[in-house]
């Protein structure tokens, strides 16, 4: 509860005993950055390096190569398969240790793996998905010589060409480690807790039935890690998620699956979603073969039946609807703070005033090109704004309406990298929500079978026993803490060449942004 | 209450081997027959039902292409043999409009008549040309009906086709007693002729069976008319400048297409003499001088509705720099509301509409239903090759169709269109198809947002 920074008188006055704070004793997880290496036996690598006949075992091609991709283990005679994945490609001709030159008998050969084509989509290129995975086993960048292209994708517009106008030197020097990344998520001062996050962002919601609870597990532990949260999603908390309440965001949707007052008094944080940026206005679907007899229980739902939160909130007819829900939460849990998640309509900026207005502490905008679940492939490119136009819009009003800075602006949906989340906090966003990229850092390929059948091939977004036991807690929450810790240092190395001490000076600084599709000759505006 | 939409479908698996986007599974030498891949790494049990596959030689390809990209055996290998890659014939399909995943989103709905659904977000572009430019609206709050997606078959998604009064008349109380004849549709759809390039009259039987089992209208070529009576009702003659007009099987439909020419006045005449309770559609073809046309011909106190074709890319036909049926749609939607006409007229659009949401955008662009073509030829797992042509060989064999698989594929997409139609408007708060037409505001273009967003900060377009 490091954290919690709010004065013992205030505490006692406004918070009953049964919401206090958390009940069970919380969980310690170390923060560390700890090797984790893929789970799989072949890493997917950019380049092929094939050994023909002629390999004499001279050991020359071990000897010069400095990534360690040729290996004769001792006892052996033969070399084992090149490890491809440690190959930086052509570009290491120019080292001059370049294996396949060096080779006296002419027995390698470098080529470009078809597999390597077949990886990742226009907004998650395999570059970006083999650097999130570099990011998740070491915590930290790719090495550059690998030439991975990890801060924008290939989809041709929003963040993938805005492009920062770093300075040619930083204007002041500031060490990484006095740099804070850390944002407030209660601006509102109305005597609830200040809670703080030490990264502009967190965990975006992922029910039980979504994926494994393994993935949740993982999720929470690593937001623990980092002082940050992660989200239950729509379909209930699980028992095993309690060492780590501090740190839970559970959510209240329209079917209010799992939702029971116990659990909304457990968490420092509930959000009310009403809609989902990858199917906006479509409500949520769990087909029914991921209704497991587990995920059943905990929805208190028929086992196999497809379970529907029906959009919108039956309840919600207006602003004085929505506050008096929030009313309603933020008495069941005098300690809670409130955010409504909502997608990206046309009138998003009016939505994200009257939420202010209902007592929101934070407005978190999903916009449609997100999603980690199933989803209707029609709702996912055709419904409501891409996040990058919805940012600006709303900080804009909220700013206009003088109330920008007693509430917390969060976007999701589509943030894919540290410079995504620096993007977007300098169109106006004090932080993001990731969802996808955990997944990644866990393995995902995007292959898009998350919804049907045992669901992910993966064990990542599936219930199925056999299949989420191809992961365990340990690694996966070690994968997401390194992953973190890596973004963390590019958003610190972001600030360093602006001169910033924090990343609350970012927010808003259109100014230091560029957009590759336009003139770039407005006037420095802040 | 009155009676709901509903298509009876029912699956309609392919005859074809399937195409996959991935596969293409290549062991390379060396494999340690650890059947890793047989029985641990393979999660949909591609490789248990091998010896299934090989039984039937013709269907052996289906294995690899039933692969569904997880890579999971290619990093579980033992050996770390097998590779994975797109597969080529997938690419090969369609054309840069047409894409392979169109064709294949297409095939999967033809077979099983449900909205394609996946995981892991959008995957693709952040924008594009033509229907890729715009974005429907939705809304945070406002809903047609208060059931969620149990309350969705209460959105109308009915059309009217016909000239409308543009106010109530009424004559010794009866109202409307003037009233031009219209033809309701249960969905805003009609079913066009192919286009030259892809004509194989072997189909008629199949589309006009399909238009009588969703309760819409195909519109035939008269000439190639063989159907028998009962199909009449949802069939509506094209009938070529020149042709005789079929005077006995004109009785029985309810809607008739002509040509656009100097004397098309004089050919609507014609044909209300012979049915007067017909509505009669002009067609327009969207060439340089036929968004004008258009507009021209709504200002006739004869013409009822008037059916622009672009060409099956959406583009206007014959030009260089062509414009895109949407932004087409939009100018002569617009035009006629400055006129003062067009709530008179039923504008159908046709062209590069080869997704559901292509039918959305296209309405709010201003067309009051739209026509589709390829998208029936492509549910009949048409590769949209080009080889229609006598002499080549078609990888679809339609030249043998099945006429229940083709009817049963064609239902089935359009089921799963009009779902889709449902969820789109269910999710901008839309209780009727009627009042979506023309509703810009229920979309954002690409233009438009760019501007508002971009252009502020970062100046102009470098494209513009």
């Amino acid at each position: 509860m490091a954290s919690f920074s709010v004065p013992e008188k205030t505490i006692k006055d406004i918070l009953p005993e049964n919401t206090l704070k958390t009940i069970v004793p919380q969980e310690e997880v170390t923060r560390a950055v700890k090797t984790a290496p893929s789970r799989y036996r072949n890493e997917i690598a950019k380049f092929i390096v094939h050994r023909n006949l002629n390999c004499k075992r001279c050991g020359k091609c071990a000897e010069v190569c400095q990534y360690g991709v040729h290996v004769l283990k001792p006892g052996y005679k033969y070399f084992a398969e090149p490890k491809n994945h440690l190959c930086i490609g052509p570009s290491c001709e120019k080292t001059g240790n370049f294996c396949v030159a060096k080779c006296p008998n002419g027995a390698l050969q470098l080529k470009e793996n078809p597999l390597f084509k077949a990886l990742g989509d226009y907004r998650w290129p395999g570059d970006l998905i083999l650097a999130t995975w570099k990011m998740a086993e070491t915590g930290d960048v790719p090495p550059a010589e690998y030439g991975y292209e990890y801060n924008c994708g290939n989809s041709g517009g929003g963040f993938d060409r805005l492009r920062f106008k770093f300075p040619d030197k930083p204007p002041v020097k500031i060490d990484a480690d006095k740099i804070d990344t850390s944002i407030s998520l209660n601006k509102r001062g109305d005597g609830r807790p200040e809670i703080k996050i030490d990264v502009p962002w967190y965990g975006g919601g992922m029910s039980f039935g979504s994926v494994s609870n393994v993935t949740q597990l993982s999720k929470a532990r690593a937001a623990k890690a980092w002082n940050t949260f992660t989200c239950t999603g729509e379909g209930g908390y699980m028992e095993r998620m309690r060492p780590y309440d501090d740190h839970v965001i559970t959510q209240v949707a329209t079917g209010l699956f799992g939702v029971r007052e116990e659990t909304i008094q457990r968490v420092p944080i509930v959000e009310f979603k009403y809609a989902q940026g990858a199917k906006p206005g479509l409500g949520g679907h769990l087909l029914g073969d991921k209704n497991t007899p587990a995920v059943a229980k905990m929805r208190e739902a028929v086992v196999g039946i497809s379970l529907f939160s029906p959009f919108p909130f039956h309840s919600v007819y207006s602003i004085e609807d929505h506050q008096k829900h929030l009313d309603w939460i933020k008495h069941i849990n005098r300690r809670a703070l409130i955010s409504t998640k909502v997608s990206t309509p046309t009138d998003v900026d009016m939505v994200a005033v009257g939420s202010y207005s209902a007592g929101t502490h934070i407005v978190h905008i999903d916009g449609g090109y997100g999603g980690t679940g199933a989803a209707p492939d029609i709702a996912k490119k055709n419904i409501a704004m891409p996040i990058e136009y919805a940012i600006g819009r709303v900080h804009k009003f909220l700013a206009d309406e003088g109330v920008r800075d007693k509430v917390t602006l969060i976007a999701s949906g589509g943030i894919r990298s540290a410079h995504d989340v620096a993007k977007a906090i300098a169109l106006g966003a004090d932080g993001v929500v990731i969802g996808t990229v955990e997944l990644v850092a866990l393995g995902c390929v995007r292959c898009s079978r998350c919804e049907s059948g045992r669901g992910c091939p993966r064990g990542i977004a599936t219930t199925d026993p056999e299949l989420a036991a191809k992961m365990n807690i340990e690694w996966g929450t070690q994968r997401i803490i390194n992953l973190y810790n890596a973004w963390r240092k590019v958003l610190v190395g972001i600030l360093q060449r602006f001169g910033m001490k924090s990343v609350t000076e970012l927010r808003g600084r259109t100014d230091l942004l560029m957009h590759l599709d336009y003139t770039n000759d407005v006037g420095a505006k802040k | 209450m009155p009676e709901k939409y509903h298509i009876k479908t029912q699956p309609v698996p392919p005859v074809s081997p399937r195409i996959g986007k991935y596969g293409m599974v290549d062991w390379r030498e060396d494999c340690a027959r650890c059947h890793n891949c047989v029985k641990k790494a393979c999660v949909y049990d591609r490789y248990r039902q091998e010896a299934d596959y090989i039984r039937n030689l013709s269907d052996v390809n289906a294995l690899f292409f039933d692969c569904m990209g997880c890579f999971s055996c290619v990093q579980d290998c033992t050996k770390g043999l097998l590779c994975m890659s797109i597969n080529p014939e997938y690419q090969k399909m369609g054309n840069s409009y047409w894409t392979p995943d169109i064709i294949k989103t297409t095939w999967l709905q033809a077979e099983t008549a449900k909205i394609p659904v996946s995981g892991a977000g959008y995957r693709g572009p952040f924008s594009g040309k033509g229907f890729d430019s715009m974005w429907t609206d939705m809304s945070e709050i406002v809903r047609p009906t208060r059931d969620g997606i149990h309350g969705r078959e209460y959105i109308s998604s009915s059309v009217d086709i016909g000239r409308k009064l543009p106010y109530l008349a009424f004559n010794c109380n009866k109202t409307g007693a003037n009233a031009s004849p219209l033809v309701s549709l249960p969905m805003p759809m009609i079913i066009d002729m192919t286009s030259p390039a892809h004509t194989l009259p072997q189909l008629n039987p199949i589309i006009a069976q399909t238009a009588v089992n969703t309760d819409i209208i195909a519109i035939i070529d008269s000439r190639q008319w063989q159907g028998s009576d009962k199909q009449l009702r949802n069939i509506a003659f094209y009938i070529a400048d020149g042709e005789d007009i079929p005077k006995d099987a004109l009785k029985k439909t309810r809607l008739v297409e002509i040509p656009d020419g100097a004397k098309v006045i004089e050919r609507i005449k014609e044909i209300k003499k012979i049915q007067p309770g017909i509505v009669i559609a002009i067609r327009v073809e969207l060439t340089s001088a036929g968004v004008e046309r258009a507009i021209k011909l709504a200002e006739s106190k004869e013409v009822e509705v008037i059916h622009i074709v672009a060409d099956a890319n959406g583009n206007e036909i014959g030009a260089s720099k062509p414009r895109f049926i949407k932004d087409m749609t939009r100018q002569i939607h617009t035009a006629l509301i400055e006129k003062g006409c067009r709530d008179e007229i039923t504008l159908m659009a046709g062209g590069g509409i080869a997704l559901p949401e292509h039918m959305a955008k296209e309405i709010i662009c201003g067309a009051d239903l739209i026509t589709i073509n390829l998208p029936l030829l492509i549910s009949l797992e048409c590769h949209l090759c080009n080889s229609c042509k006598p002499g080549m060989v078609c990888p679809a064999k339609l030249e043998k169709i099945d006429i229940n698989y083709g009817v049963g594929r064609m239902t089935n997409l359009i089921a799963a269109w009009h779902d889709q139609l449902i969820e789109v408007m269910g999710a901008m708060g839309m209780r009727e198809v009627r009042r979506l037409r023309g509703d810009v505001g229920r979309a954002m273009f690409f233009e438009n947002l760019e501007e508002e967003t971009f252009g502020k900060l970062f100046g102009s377009r470098k494209n513009n």
